[in-house]
Formats: C-alpha cells, sequence, structure tokens
C-alpha cells in the first residue's frame, strides 16, 4: 500500500513562469473583488442619499416657482410629478364571478345564454326568458339599489350647469361652444346607490358557477 | 365591559323566521329608534349574506356533501348546524335532511321535544335533532351574530325578550325559556306574540295610540304567520285617568299559515296540468310550483289589474327553453283557493270542521284539519264571549253570541295581501252587524313581518316602568287530574276530578297560596298527574273542585312528573304535599310540591312528555 500524503509546509523551490502568471491572476481577481465591492456600497450610500432629495424636490419646488394665489393649480402640479403610468383598477375575479354565480342561481341565466334560441319557437322562448326576468330582478333587487341618475323624465330638456359630472352625463351630438349645456335626455341614467354583494367563505370556489347536480 | 344592559333585544322566535330587534336603552323615550338586525347567515355553500330574517330551518349534511371551509361564519370556522337560508335552500332539493316547524312540535302533545326525533321522514342513518335542539341553534345563531357585530355590548348582558306563540302551553314555554339557558340567555323573558304586534303598533304611534283607542275597546290580534294562526283579545280599559290594556283571552293552537296557502295553490294548479296535458307532476316539480304559485300570488296580490299571472317550472337539467313547463294562476283560482279556501263567509256559530283521527296516528304535526280560519276565528270570539265580563268599562251587549271586538290589529306576513285582509274584517263586521253592532276599525300602521320582534324590543323599554303595559297573566287556568273518592265500577276508568291549582290571570311574579288539598307522595318514586288547562273558566279559584265539565272548556295537557329527592328522607316514605303554582318574572309557569312537614319544596317538571303512549 503506498500512501499520498500532501506535505502543506512545502515551498516552492523555484519560481518559474507559471508562478509568476499564477500570482498575477490571484492579484487581478482580488482587486476586481474590491472594486465591485466598493463600487455597490457607494452605489448603495448614494441611493439613500439621492431618494429623499429626488423625491421632495419636484413637490417643494415647482408649486412654489408657481404663484400662490392659484391653489387649485398647486394641487395639479403635486399630483402630476408621479412618474408611474396611470394604474387602472384590477377587478377583482371573485365579484364577477360571484354575479355571474347570483344570475345562475336565480334566474338562470347561463342556461339561458348558452342555449342555440334559433331553433326554438318564440313562445318556447318566451316562457323560458320568464324564469329569466323573474330571477334577474330577485337577484338584482336583492342585492342591488338601483336608482336613475338624471330625475327629469326621458325626452325632456335638461340644463348641464358648468363643473357637470361628466361621468354621469354622456354628451353626445353636437357638443361645441361652453356650458351651461341644453340638450334633450335621451336616456335617464342607472346607477347603483347601495350594494349587498354576498361575502364568501375562504375555500369558496368562485369559479364553479353552478355546481353540476347529482341525485341519488 | 359594561354590565348594566346598553341595548333592549326582542327575539321573535318564528315557525318558519327568527327575527332580531334592538333598541337603544340609552335613548330618550320620545326618540326610540327601534332597529332591526341584519343577520349574517349562509345562503349556500360558502355564500354569506346579510337578511333581517333567518330561516328557523336546520339542514343536517352528510359529511361530505359540502366541500371543507364552505360552512364557515363570520364567528366560526365551522357552523355545528347548518342553520337559515342555506338550510331552507340545500332542503328544498333534499327533505329528508330538512328540519323545519321545529317550533311547532315544541307544543305538540304526545311528543319528548328532547329526543332526536327530527327531520321526521329521515331514514335511518341520517343524525336526527331534538325539536329543541333546533329551537337552540337558532337562538345560538342569534347570539353568535350579535356579539359578532357587538363584541362590547354580549347578548348575554342586555336585557332579552323571546317571544312565544299566546297559544303555547307552559310546558312549551318552559321549553323556550330553558333553550334561551342554554345559550347563555339567563335574563331572557316571554311576550306572547300577539302582544309584541300591539306593542309594535303602540310605538310606532309615536303617542298617538290614545287617539285611537278608547275605554271600553276590545282590540282582536289576528297573526297568521308561516306556520300558525294566533288570536288574541286586548281589552282598554281605564284605571286613575290612564287607559290601560289588559290581554282577556288568547285562541289554541292552530297550526295554519301561509305555507298551507302556497302549498293548497300549487297542488290546485297541480290538478289543473295533470288534468289538461295528463302529465304526472315529480316531487321536484311541485316544490317548483309551489315557489312559482307564491311569487305569482305575490304579484297578483299586488297589482289588481293583473288577471292571470304565468307559472314557470323549468327544467332542471342545463337546458331551459323547451323543457319548461308552463302554465298561469288566474285571479279566479286564486279567489277560489285562498280567499274562499282559507276566509270564507261562514256564520258566526260556525266551528272548525274535525274529521276523527285514523285510528293510527302517524307521527307528525297535528295540523289543522279545517283551512278555514274564519272558522276558528268565529269559534274563537263564541267562545270568549264572557271574556270581559269582570272588566269595568267594557260592555258587551246583553244577547251577543260572541264576544264584539271594537278594533282590529293584523300581524304576519299573510295578511300584507289586501284582499286577505279586506275578507277578514269583512267577514268579521258581517258578524257584528248582524247583531246589530258596530263595525270594527283597522288599525294600521304595523310592519307585519317584523313587527313582532320589533314590539319585544320595545317591551324592554317598558319593563322599565315606560310606556303602558299589557296586563293579562296566566291565558289559562290549570288544575291536576285526581282521582275521586267514588266506588270503582269494573269496566270504567276511575272517575276524575280536576282541581284548580292555578287560577286565570296570573300576573308574572305572582304566586298563589296554598290549596288545602293535600296528596302523599313517594319519596324517591315519580309520580305523575294528569294535567289541564281551560282558557275560558275565569271565576276558578285555588282548591277549586270540578267533577264535570264540558268538552270545549277544558284542555287535557301534558302529564306533569314529580320526583321527591331522597335527601333527608327515607326512599319509599309517604310525604304529604300541597300542590302550587307561580308565575316566575319570566313568564313561565312554576308548579311547586311544598312538603307540609317543613315547606321544602321540589319542583314539578312538565317536559317530561308522555312519550310511551
Amino acid at each position: 500500500m503506498t500512501h499520498y500524503a500532501i506535505d502543506l509546509t512545502l515551498k516552492p523551490t523555484t519560481f518559474d513562469l507559471w508562478h509568476v502568471c499564477l500570482a498575477a491572476t490571484a492579484a487581478l481577481l482580488a482587486l476586481t473583488l474590491i472594486v465591485v465591492l466598493i463600487s455597490v456600497i457607494l452605489g448603495m450610500r448614494r441611493c439613500r442619499r439621492t431618494l429623499p432629495m429626488v423625491a421632495p424636490a419636484p413637490v417643494v419646488s415647482e408649486p412654489e416657482v408657481r404663484i400662490v394665489e392659484k391653489i387649485v393649480e398647486v394641487e395639479k402640479v403635486v399630483q402630476a410629478p408621479a412618474p408611474e403610468p396611470v394604474i387602472l383598477k384590477e377587478t377583482t375575479p371573485d365579484a364577477a364571478l360571484q354575479l355571474l354565480g347570483l344570475l345562475q342561481k336565480e334566474a338562470r341565466f347561463i342556461d339561458f345564454i348558452k342555449e342555440d334560441v334559433a331553433v326554438f319557437s318564440d313562445a318556447d322562448i318566451g316562457a323560458a326568458a320568464r324564469v329569466v326576468h323573474q330571477g334577474c330582478v330577485k337577484a338584482i333587487n336583492d342585492h342591488f339599489t338601483l336608482a336613475p341618475v338624471s330625475q327629469d323624465n326621458e325626452g325632456s330638456r335638461v340644463t348641464l350647469a358648468p363643473g357637470f359630472d361628466a361621468a354621469a352625463f354622456r354628451l353626445t351630438g353636437n357638443i361645441v361652444g361652453q356650458p351651461p349645456f341644453n340638450g334633450t335626455l335621451v336616456h335617464k341614467g342607472w346607477q347603483v346607490t347601495d350594494m349587498r354583494l354576498p361575502k364568501l367563505t375562504e375555500g369558496h370556489k368562485a369559479r364553479i358557477i353552478a355546481a353540476a347536480e347529482v341525485e341519488l | 365591559m359594561s354590565m348594566e344592559p346598553r341595548y333592549s333585544i326582542g327575539i321573535d322566535l318564528g315557525t318558519t323566521h327568527c327575527v332580531l330587534a334592538y333598541v337603544d336603552l340609552q335613548t330618550d323615550e320620545d326618540a326610540l329608534a327601534i332597529e332591526v338586525f341584519a343577520v349574517p347567515q349562509l345562503t349556500g355553500p360558502g355564500v354569506i349574506e346579510d337578511d333581517k330574517q333567518l330561516a328557523s330551518f336546520t339542514y343536517l349534511p352528510h359529511p361530505v356533501e359540502i366541500a371543507d371551509g364552505e360552512t364557515a361564519l363570520p364567528w366560526v370556522g365551522k357552523a355545528e348546524h347548518l342553520v337559515g337560508e342555506i338550510a331552507r335552500n340545500l332542503g328544498s332539493k333534499t327533505p329528508i335532511r330538512l328540519v323545519s316547524s321545529a317550533k311547532s312540535w315544541l307544543c305538540h302533545a304526545g311528543v319528548d321535544c328532547k329526543q332526536a326525533i327530527l327531520p321526521v321522514d329521515a331514514p335511518d342513518d341520517v343524525p336526527r335533532i331534538s325539536p329543541f335542539a333546533a329551537s337552540t341553534a337558532y337562538l345560538q345563531h342569534l347570539r353568535d351574530a350579535w356579539n359578532h357585530q357587538f363584541p362590547e355590548h354580549p347578548l348575554a348582558q342586555q336585557d332579552v325578550t323571546i317571544t312565544v306563540p299566546a297559544s303555547f302551553d307552559p310546558a312549551a314555554r318552559e321549553l323556550t325559556v330553558e333553550a334561551a339557558r342554554v345559550v347563555g340567555l339567563h335574563q331572557a323573558v316571554l311576550l306572547e306574540e300577539p302582544q309584541g304586534a300591539l306593542y309594535s303598533w303602540i310605538e310606532n304611534s309615536e303617542g298617538d295610540w290614545r287617539n285611537h283607542v278608547k275605554v271600553g275597546d276590545v282590540i282582536l290580534v289576528v297573526d297568521i304567520g308561516g306556520g300558525t294562526t294566533d288570536l288574541s283579545l286586548i281589552a282598554v280599559t281605564e284605571h286613575d285617568g290612564n287607559l290601560e290594556l289588559t290581554r282577556v283571552a288568547v285562541g289554541d293552537h292552530i297550526l295554519l299559515g301561509g305555507d298551507n296557502m302556497d302549498l293548497a295553490l300549487a297542488y290546485t294548479i297541480k290538478a289543473k296540468l295533470e288534468q289538461d296535458g295528463g302529465k304526472k307532476l315529480e316531487a321536484w316539480q311541485l316544490q317548483s310550483l309551489t315557489h312559482g304559485c307564491r311569487t305569482a300570488k305575490e304579484n297578483l296580490f299586488n297589482q289588481p289589474e293583473l288577471a292571470t299571472m304565468p307559472i314557470v317550472v323549468a327544467s332542471r337539467g342545463s337546458s331551459l327553453i323547451g323543457g319548461t313547463l308552463r302554465t298561469e294562476l288566474t285571479r279566479d283560482e286564486l279567489n277560489r283557493v285562498l280567499v274562499e279556501g282559507f276566509l270564507p263567509h261562514v256564520g258566526v256559530s260556525e266551528k272548525p270542521v274535525s274529521r276523527p283521527r285514523s285510528g293510527l296516528r302517524s307521527a307528525g304535526l297535528p295540523y289543522a284539519q279545517d283551512a278555514a280560519i274564519t272558522r276558528h276565528l268565529a269559534a274563537f270570539l263564541s267562545r270568549q264571549k264572557e271574556a270581559t265580563a269582570e272588566l269595568n268599562g267594557v260592555q258587551s251587549p246583553q244577547h251577543a253570541s260572541f264576544l264584539h271586538p271594537s278594533a282590529l290589529l293584523f300581524n304576519g306576513g299573510v295578511l300584507k295581501a289586501g284582499e286577505l285582509a279586506e275578507r277578514l274584517l269583512e267577514v268579521l263586521n258581517d258578524w257584528l252587524q248582524s247583531e246589530q253592532a258596530p263595525v270594527a276599525r283597522l288599525l294600521q300602521g304595523a310592519d307585519l313581518d317584523l313587527a313582532v320582534a320589533r314590539g319585544a324590543a320595545y317591551y324592554g323599554f317598558v319593563r322599565k316602568g315606560k310606556g303602558v303595559r299589557i296586563k293579562g297573566g296566566t291565558a289559562a287556568a290549570y288544575y291536576v287530574g285526581v282521582e275521586s273518592a267514588m266506588p270503582a265500577v269494573p269496566g270504567l276508568p276511575p272517575a276524575i276530578e280536576a282541581l284548580c291549582i292555578a287560577p286565570f290571570g296570573m300576573e308574572e311574579g305572582s304566586e298563589q297560596a296554598l290549596p288545602n288539598d293535600e296528596f302523599g307522595l313517594i319519596v324517591g318514586e315519580p309520580v305523575r298527574f294528569r294535567f289541564f288547562g281551560s282558557k275560558t273558566r275565569r271565576e276558578d279559584v285555588v282548591g277549586t273542585r270540578l267533577d264535570q265539565w264540558r268538552d270545549d272548556e277544558m284542555e287535557e295537557l301534558e302529564e306533569i312528573e314529580i320526583t321527591l329527592s331522597e335527601a333527608g328522607y327515607i326512599a319509599g316514605d309517604i310525604v304529604p304535599v300541597h300542590l302550587s303554582a307561580a308565575v316566575t318574572e319570566v313568564g313561565t309557569l312554576e308548579l311547586r310540591a311544598v312538603s307540609r312537614r317543613d315547606q321544602r319544596h321540589w319542583k314539578i317538571e312538565f317536559d317530561v312528555r308522555a312519550a310511551e303512549s
């Protein structure tokens, strides 16, 4: 049996080109590492220092540059500097699924939509439509309180004062000039004044709009 | 945590719905605002909604029927019993696991209400629960829902009033109080539902009620709920210049209500369908038809200009068009079945028709055999014609054949239908006019679905000495049956005498003197007494012995049982006792056996129902 042992106390007796190369590489790597570390630390420091500096800068400085007497404008400027893109509201899929579930449960809504109405007579469709209508009325009335946006009668003349809520009143047709606008109320609009959607338990699978039914 | 009650809470523990109303006791009497609590409840697996009514149904699901976590409520991860709308929804498709009308069982003679007997038609491997447990479950749900919303004011520390039908017997009242105690509501007191309705009317009038009634009025309260019809008479008298209200009579427990009406309509339509098309309807179709009939009925009653209302029974499969069964409910049918069927024009002398029950009594509820509510009402008014005899200021004409009410107060969802309410008033006024009496007027302005709970919440105020209180006490006199000292006649059961132990109209918190009669009871052995109640014998005092009575004035209730505990006595020893009665502050009747030797007393139990018969 032969024992191979490494004696760590050994020192090179010769110092040839290979050793020079080896030493140079080691020194180079060490240098790179040090440089990288230093730059990282410096970078982090700079970030920490600059962030509070940069962010309030437009908030503080710009409104001050603008004139104080117009408060409205100052407010607008405050909101403006947010550089991010407009955040669109994500609708939670659960609420949508829940509404589908309610309409299916009360009104057989999905059943109705999924059926090919072309092959049935109007009388048959009418009978089914009663189920759907009755159920939808119940589902909607139970969970939403609806009110017309405009209290005026459809077809009557209405006046929209300056500063009207453009989300609640949609202008169509000959939109020129400045408010107040005079026009005919074509549709009175609907708004939900109260909503009472059911709450869901943690484990509820909202994607199952209607469970398959098996009779034993 | 405050120990002083902040709210007065009224709980209407109904046959088909429970309602909880509350009022802040710290508000001023003039600015009372009674709120109805929206009860969070499961409406389907995993779906929780708030509703002012909690459906009084319990569903007993199969262990794998509903996914884990889908029965969570805001206050508990897994509900012990499924109650409320979910129970009714699931139960409509699986009736063998649905417990309904638990309350009616509480007042059902011949059944041990603490035995797991519901659902009656369930197969053997469905776990059953007792009517008592079901009632407890509804109270527990209400308690937890309340405590969840008002953690600083737990229900157990508020003033709680629970309503019971005026026709509930002492045992059923006791069971209701016991159910409340099980869920920690030791302070709960009872109130009769028709009284609750009247309190609500008083509260609703905002002090103006005194202008709507006058001394000498007799108010008839007709409460037609989902499952029961409850009648009460309340007289208006005067004392020291103040108006007083006294409840003078209550009706029998009539199991007849809105659900019977919907079912009657469904069977009418079913017959029509089967006759026209020759189609046999399946059970699920009848269920759906009942549902459709209810909607059509409401629409027809609400819109008098409609002549017919289509009813569609949709197929169960996903194909909706073509598979539907279409029919319609006409106004004629509605009038014939509901108005003429349930509220026919009858003479005031008529009595409800009762067929002899078939020999084998099935294990079901004793539903009223005669659907004509007007006939039940006629019998009630005729029987109670003496009800106001002892009151000052309330005079009945000499030859009246029935008690003449002068005002009418409605309650219960059924009477929301204008035509039914009108018919009832019409029939009553026909009777009155036939005896040249002034017609009765309708007291307006009560919310028929929620009035009882609201009135019960208001009662909490009244109990604090504010506002007017309806007096009345017990609505019946109570008797025990004792064998008379006659020589036995072979072949005949020993003659029985009724010994009065509690007179009519005992007020809450009062006790009656001991009668002279004494019984020798054997220590350690249960002794049973036959127990009777009479809603018409107002003159009997404690100790009155009756050896004969008319069938219609005395009603046999469940037997009562006494066991003298052995402590301090030797088993087998005979102890002479008196039987005495007291009405507790809560509103229950308490019977006691008091030893003549040392004044020790034992409570006599009602709730041991004669189960072996």
